[in-house]
């Protein structure tokens, strides 16, 4: 039925691989939630001057696909002369460098609008309890607002990281030998896409499940005020 | 304009968005079926619910996307003969696009729906059965309008993603706007003129598919009021 | 809620008519080409194919009386879709080697072309496994070019692509030090563009016929002797009534066929 064979034989590849797949997600979920902080509290802001520029960039990001700006990063910024002779050329002309970057404003731009969402459901209670107790603007971001924002949001991000575990499969088609490209590489030496893409499948089926069940755990610490009561 | 290869961007244009209805309308079925068998007091029913939205939403479309194309043919060229088809059953691009994306899809939307009629009271039910109301009518008249206003968020979410979707069926094959864009970026040697172009259709259709579902919300959720900082 | 379970059952008797039914028997053949290996195969911007591989394609249909539809495919899709039907025949400047002839029949062959190696003017590269250490070297997957590549320069970085086009953007960015491709896709597709200006082939002529084969051929299923047969006839005979003279002239200024 399945060529056993080559599957095994091929794992060396697919597990170098996933340490690619790992990087990329890990490096562009730390880029995408450290930016996503700040741009999160300036969407969520009353102030038109603050929330304007940052619906503009989610609105972007959001609205085209990762492919087209993936190409748009790694193919589309080679093709300006400028581009080549400037000095961040070394960093862009690496398609490390451009999928990190592609991912991480797509992170970014999904995560900014999520944590701005969870900031917006605050029990409006609990902001005037806080305002009428004198509590300074940092102090109620600090103490009141973030903490329960970003508590509110854990389970809309769970989905978020594994949006992204899925998106870093298009590094494959930029040249990347992630688990995805580790397949195309089996499919195309061996001519077995059956074996090639249900081997992948299975590498980021154990991923998720292991994402999950971490995300579980932080729900289960986090999130105990809103579980279901047995 | 774009050397001649706009009117050639734009039939792609149409191909991706008809690519994109047609999932949806296959996906929301699929959905609901699901959501209800995951809700269904059958445990077979949950778990093949389970299992389905567990691998789709485990695997990247891609991958789902590369399977789905060539194994699901290869299973169809076994299958065929047995049913007693004589000949040879093809699964054209656009067919297997839209088959591969809705499959996808519903199981997304079965969590959505899951979640949106999880987040009804169970008293409005109890009710409604409480007045003789059958199951169908309790469903149509209680818990679908209720549903609408709790899914409508993961609903346009969903919506969203699976138009931004459709820029992978150009990997199996499909002439869609990214496919086109691809081969007029090679042969011009202009990547970013067309990819451009075609990050400016997604918004187009991303940020009217915004609007009116926005307006659908605004509809469904007079009433209820959120925090204002 | 239970009557949705009937639902999936319902939707595939509804879909299953929507998959259309082939007969076997009449010339209809479905040809998997490329569409973006210029010269030979390419897409204008009326969205029409073109080139020599399109052409020698609807020649041969003619000649053979067919009515042939083709199906545009990436390259490394090419052999998996024959395998699963989805095409009859493959005519996308496929090489004919021992490895390939494994999995699929070949038809005589239809051009021959050699390899080069392709980088920038004064690389001052030293065209061999030692020279090359190190250096990423740009190729398409599942080429013949992919595989010579991963064989011999086993100590470079070989940078695989799905398109041969993305290669050229790629070596014109400087992200590579070098590809490996055919003559005259590079001489067409790139070194006469205004990208491919500082680029020139360096190092020697490929020909090996374990990596190269005898030039490029039709693939078919294994099996399908038939096709194969009554492709080679057409080939004899546009050869012969000088339809592949005319096409080739079109594009080359010399003969490709090689002998």
């Amino acid at each position: 039925m399945l060529n056993l064979e080559v599957m095994s034989g091929s794992l060396p590849l697919y597990a170098a691989g996933t340490l690619v797949t790992l990087k990329l997600l890990a490096g562009s979920l730390l880029a995408g939630l450290a930016l996503a902080l700040p741009l999160s509290i300036a969407r969520a802001s009353p102030r038109a001057w603050l929330s304007r520029p940052v619906w503009l960039f989610t609105y972007v990001f959001r609205g085209t696909p990762l492919l087209v700006q993936l190409f748009l990063i790694y193919y589309g910024l080679a093709q300006f002369a400028w581009m080549r002779d400037s000095i961040v050329w070394p960093w862009f002309s690496s398609a490390w460098f451009c999928c990190l970057l592609a991912f991480a404003l797509n992170t970014c731009a999904y995560t900014t609008e999520m944590l701005a969402g969870a900031i917006a459901a605050t029990n409006h209670g609990e902001l005037e309890a806080a305002r009428a107790m004198g509590m300074s603007p940092v102090t109620l971001y600090r103490r009141i607002l973030l903490p329960s924002a970003l508590r509110r949001a854990l389970p809309a991000y769970s989905n978020e990281v594994i949006m992204m575990l899925h998106g870093t499969s298009l590094a494959s088609i930029v040249t990347l030998m992630d688990i995805t490209g580790a397949a195309r590489d089996v499919n195309s030496r061996f001519y077995l896409p059956f074996e090639a893409f249900i081997t992948a499948a299975a590498f980021y089926l154990a991923l998720t499940f292991i994402l999950v069940s971490l995300f579980h755990l932080a729900e289960r610490r986090w999130l105990v005020h809103l579980a279901p009561r047995t | 304009m774009l050397h001649g290869y706009l009117p050639n961007i734009l039939d792609g244009a149409t191909v991706t968005l008809t690519v994109a209805l047609a999932s949806l309308a296959i996906a929301v079925i699929l959905g609901l079926a699901g959501a209800a068998m995951k809700l269904s007091a059958s445990r077979v029913a949950r778990s093949v619910a389970t299992v389905y939205t567990t691998v789709i939403r485990g695997v990247p479309d891609l991958v789902l996307m590369l399977l789905i194309f060539y194994g699901g043919q290869l299973a169809i060229n076994e299958l065929a003969p047995r049913l007693g088809y004589a000949g040879y059953v093809d699964i054209n691009p656009f067919v297997a696009g839209v088959l591969t994306i809705s499959f996808i899809f519903g199981a997304y939307l079965t969590e959505t729906f899951r979640g949106a009629i999880m987040a009804i009271p169970a008293g409005q039910r109890e009710a409604g059965i409480a007045y003789g109301m059958s199951q169908w009518q309790v469903f149509a008249r209680i818990i679908f309008p209720q549903m609408v206003r709790f899914a409508l968020p993961g609903f346009t979410n969903n919506w969203l993603v699976l138009v931004k979707s459709t820029a992978l069926v150009s990997v199996i094959g499909l002439s869609d706007m990214m496919s086109r864009a691809g081969h007029a970026a090679g042969a011009t040697r202009e990547p970013f003129t067309f990819y451009l172009t075609v990050a400016a259709l997604y918004l187009l259709i991303t940020g009217v598919s915004n609007l009116l579902l926005g307006m659908l919300q605004k509809r469904y959720a007079l009433g209820v009021r959120t925090a204002s900082l | 809620m239970k009557k949705m379970q009937f639902l999936i059952p319902a939707l595939l008797c509804i879909l299953l008519p929507a998959l259309t039914a082939h007969a076997q028997d009449g010339r209809k053949i479905r040809l998997g080409v490329e569409g973006a290996y210029p010269p030979f195969s390419s897409i204008g911007p009326d969205g029409k194919l073109k080139g020599f591989d399109i052409d020698i394609a609807n020649a041969l249909c003619e000649q053979m009386k067919a009515q042939c539809t083709m199906v545009q495919q990436e390259f490394d899709g090419m052999i998996p879709s024959l395998q699963a039907k989805k095409i009859d025949a493959v005519v996308a400047s496929m090489s004919i080697t021992e490895e390939r002839k494994k999995v699929v029949d070949f038809t005589d062959k239809y051009y021959r072309t050699p390899a080069r190696f392709v980088a920038k003017k004064n690389s001052g590269l030293k065209i061999d496994p030692a020279g090359l250490k190190g250096k990423r070297i740009g190729v398409q997957r599942t080429t013949i070019h992919d595989r010579f590549a991963t064989d011999v320069f086993k100590e470079s970085e070989i940078v695989r692509y799905a398109k041969q086009n993305d290669v050229f953007l790629d070596l014109a960015a400087g992200r590579l030090d070098g590809a490996i491709l055919d003559w005259i896709a590079a001489s067409e597709g790139f070194l006469k563009s205004p990208a491919g200006q500082d680029f020139s082939f360096q190092g020697p002529i490929y020909v090996d016929f374990n990596y190269f084969g005898v030039g490029a051929g039709i693939a078919v299923r294994k099996g399908d002797t038939a096709l194969k047969e009554d492709f080679n006839a057409a080939i004899k005979a546009i050869r012969a009534n000088g339809t592949y003279k005319k096409l080739q002239d079109k594009y080359f200024t010399f003969d490709v066929f090689g002998n």
